[in-house]
């Protein structure tokens, strides 16, 4: 089975803090991290390796300090990987990055499944992988939190907000997977040393079939106009009193003063 | 429109690396330099003492005839037989935004036997009502739903478009815009009307909920966004509205849709449908033990509210991944948040910021959930939940 993974190497975000007097973000310090969903998705494509055969190939669009990323995911399993990057990408919302993927997709050849992380932790729109479906042109399940593959039957659990719905398709599939769906592997030491000496390729614009009207901000319909951090909450009512009961009439008291109750 | 540093006027005072959100410009021999993680946003653009950094105009290819495209449509989830609520949220949305752009407010229906929600959309202020109903598209569908969608757009035209940031928005609106051909902001919490252009604001949190990003879709129709479920109040029901039905014909074949749903699996009673829920009982680490759950659980009983859990109750196994909140979980906006035992992670925050009050509980006065806090109590969650729980019982049967 030919299985290819897309990965995104993002900020840690849960290192990233606000400067209280700028109040800018402070990125010195903070980790690049391959996504931890796409970890999910790598995983499950491993899964699926170890099972059924095959070969599992990463793809990262990003800059040259994204092959850390990919060789991260090389140490976990991944049989190649291919970084695409160019000066002519940047700056690319989720449709110009989707269609810059799907062409080096194309560029790959053949696939039976393409698995994603259901979002990245730095952007979260959850859209570039269904928007690489449609470029490509093949069916998509999103939010899968189990899978299974039966010759050219693919049958997962989709996540809903009520529960699980059991979904059927046929290869080739796009998927993107939620984190309950396994327990990413670690790297052996010996896997990473290894994977450490891959000279990955790097794909640019040259090498792929695209319009470069539709690429970098240049093909990006949507605009970033302003960002901001977001208003501090008002500092609220801590109550600490000598007992939890006395704390708690002290809550009711003021919930019922300010008509919450 | 490209960010550029005019390299003569730089004198390398590193101002600009501070304010750049996308850690997008380096100092290389003592001159800043934009990297291909631009973004354009802008915000070094301000910040510069010597004016060297500037934005460059781009010709941009003229995508589309942008007058063609008008009114705002709101595309309404069904879920069990019913409108869920973020469509209702996002019309009470629409039809300001509507009525400040001077245009039209329709709903999207679109499923079987659905013809009577439309007196909803009219009555919480839709004027038109496109729907398409037959027996294809009794269940939600990537494919149906796009091609669907897509149809609606191409023959009607319409300049905006907001979904629900729901499971099933988010994936068909992406292949939706993609079809089309144009932008798409993802799980917005806020909108508005650019003032100085008329195009429509979204604005949303990224980076875990660091920072927020207003954005733009200048040259290109319809302008579409998802936004997250219960961050807008719905609008009051006036049943006497009336409005226009158009029902378009629906072109959906059974061997169009390359993916089938077999069976749906109810795991969630009323306790885990955290994106309506009016309050909300969260429980986290210090709970300590599973069992310990259970006093969350009895509280929100009480209250007839959904449960809650943050990430480490989760991982640690006291409560399945349905009920998580925050970032890789729901997010949720409820009248009332409770807060158990969670310390208030970054993430957690996330899925539950636009919360209108939150009462934390937590034995660390330090803990970052008070500074999200409206009312905190500082002590032993396990030994306060009960009492906590008694007294609302005592209101209830007052």
């Amino acid at each position: 089975m030919e299985i290819l993974v897309c990965i995104k190497q993002v900020p840690d975000t849960a290192e990233v803090k606000i400067d209280p007097v700028t109040n800018t973000l402070i990125r010195q310090g903070v980790p690049s991290i391959v996504n931890p969903f796409d970890k999910n998705a790598l995983e499950a494509a491993l899964q699926l390796k170890d099972k059924h055969g095959g070969k599992v190939t990463v793809i990262s669009m990003g800059p040259p300090q994204a092959k850390e990323a990919l060789k991260e995911c090389l140490a976990m399993g991944a049989d190649q990987a291919i970084l695409v990057s160019d000066r002519a990408f940047g700056g690319a919302d989720t449709l110009a990055t989707s269609y810059t993927l799907a062409a080096a997709i194309r560029k790959v050849g053949s696939y039976d499944l393409i698995f994603c992380g259901k979002q990245a932790i730095d952007g979260d729109t959850a859209q570039v992988g269904p928007e690489i479906a449609e470029h490509l042109g093949i069916a998509q399940i999103t939010y899968v939190a189990k899978i299974e593959v039966n010759g050219d039957t693919v049958s997962v659990e989709r996540e809903y907000e009520e529960g699980y719905g059991i979904i059927e398709g046929k290869l080739p599939l796009l998927i993107s997977v939620v984190k309950s769906i396994n327990e990413p592997r670690y790297p052996t030491i010996k896997a990473t040393m290894k994977a450490n000496r891959v000279e990955i390729p790097v794909w640019t614009m040259a090498d792929l079939d695209v319009d470069e009207q539709k690429l970098g901000l240049k093909g990006s319909p949507t605009q970033v106009r302003r960002i901001f951090t977001p208003p501090q909450r008002t500092e609220g009512v801590v109550i600490q009193k000598a007992t939890a009961w006395e704390s708690v009439s002290v809550l009711i008291q003021k919930l019922s003063d300010a008509k919450i109750i | 429109m490209a960010i550029k540093v005019n390299q003569e006027e730089c004198i390398a005072c590193g101002a600009c690396l501070s304010v750049c959100p996308f850690g997008a410009i380096v100092m290389q021999d003592e001159k800043a330099y934009i990297t291909e993680a631009c973004t354009a946003c802008g915000a070094c653009v301000d910040t510069c003492p010597v004016e060297a950094i500037l934005r460059e105009k781009e010709d941009k290819v003229v995508a589309m005839d942008k007058h063609q495209y008008k009114d705002v449509w709101v595309y309404l989830e069904v879920g069990e037989g019913k409108l869920r609520n973020v469509g209702l949220e996002l019309l009470g949305e629409g039809r300001k935004l509507a009525d400040g752009m001077g245009q039209s407010l329709a709903s999207v229906l679109i499923g079987h036997n659905v013809e009577r929600l439309a007196q909803d959309a009219f009555a919480a202020g839709s004027d038109k009502v496109y729907l398409v109903d037959a027996a294809e598209l009794a269940q939600y569908n990537t494919d149906s739903y796009t091609a669907t969608l897509f149809d609606l757009i191409s023959n009607y035209k319409p300049s905006v478009i907001l979904m629900g940031a729901t499971n099933d928005g988010r994936d068909f609106g992406a292949r939706v815009a993609c079809r089309v051909g144009t932008g798409l902001t993802a799980d917005c919490t806020g909108l508005g009307i650019d003032e100085a252009t008329g195009f429509v604001s979204w604005t949303r949190p990224a980076f875990g909920g660091n920072i927020m990003a207003t954005i733009i879709c200048p040259e290109h129709r319809p302008q579409m966004g998802t936004v997250r479920p219960s961050v807008f109040k719905k609008p009051a029901l006036d049943y006497t509205k009336k409005g226009e039905l158009i029902r378009v014909v629906s072109k959906i074949k059974q061997e169009d849709m390359r993916t089938k749903l077999i069976d749906m699996i109810h795991v969630c009673t009323v306790s885990c449908n955290l994106e309506e829920a009016e309050i909300i009982v969260s429980g986290g680490r210090g709970m300590c033990k599973p069992e310990n759950f259970s006093l969350v659980e009895e509280l929100a009983n009480v209250l007839g509210a959904s449960v809650g859990a943050s990430r480490a109750a989760v991982d640690a196994g006291w409560k399945p991944a349905l009920h998580q909140v925050g970032q890789t979980g729901k997010t949720v906006g409820p009248k009332i948040y409770f807060a158990c035992g969670i310390s208030g992670a970054i993430q957690h925050l996330a899925g539950m910021s636009s919360s209108d009050i939150v009462i934390a509980i937590n034995k660390d006065p330090d803990a970052p959930i008070f500074k999200m806090a409206d009312y905190g109590i500082v002590g032993d969650v396990l030994e306060v939940l009960p009492i906590l729980t008694e007294e609302f019982k005592k209101i209830k049967s007052a």
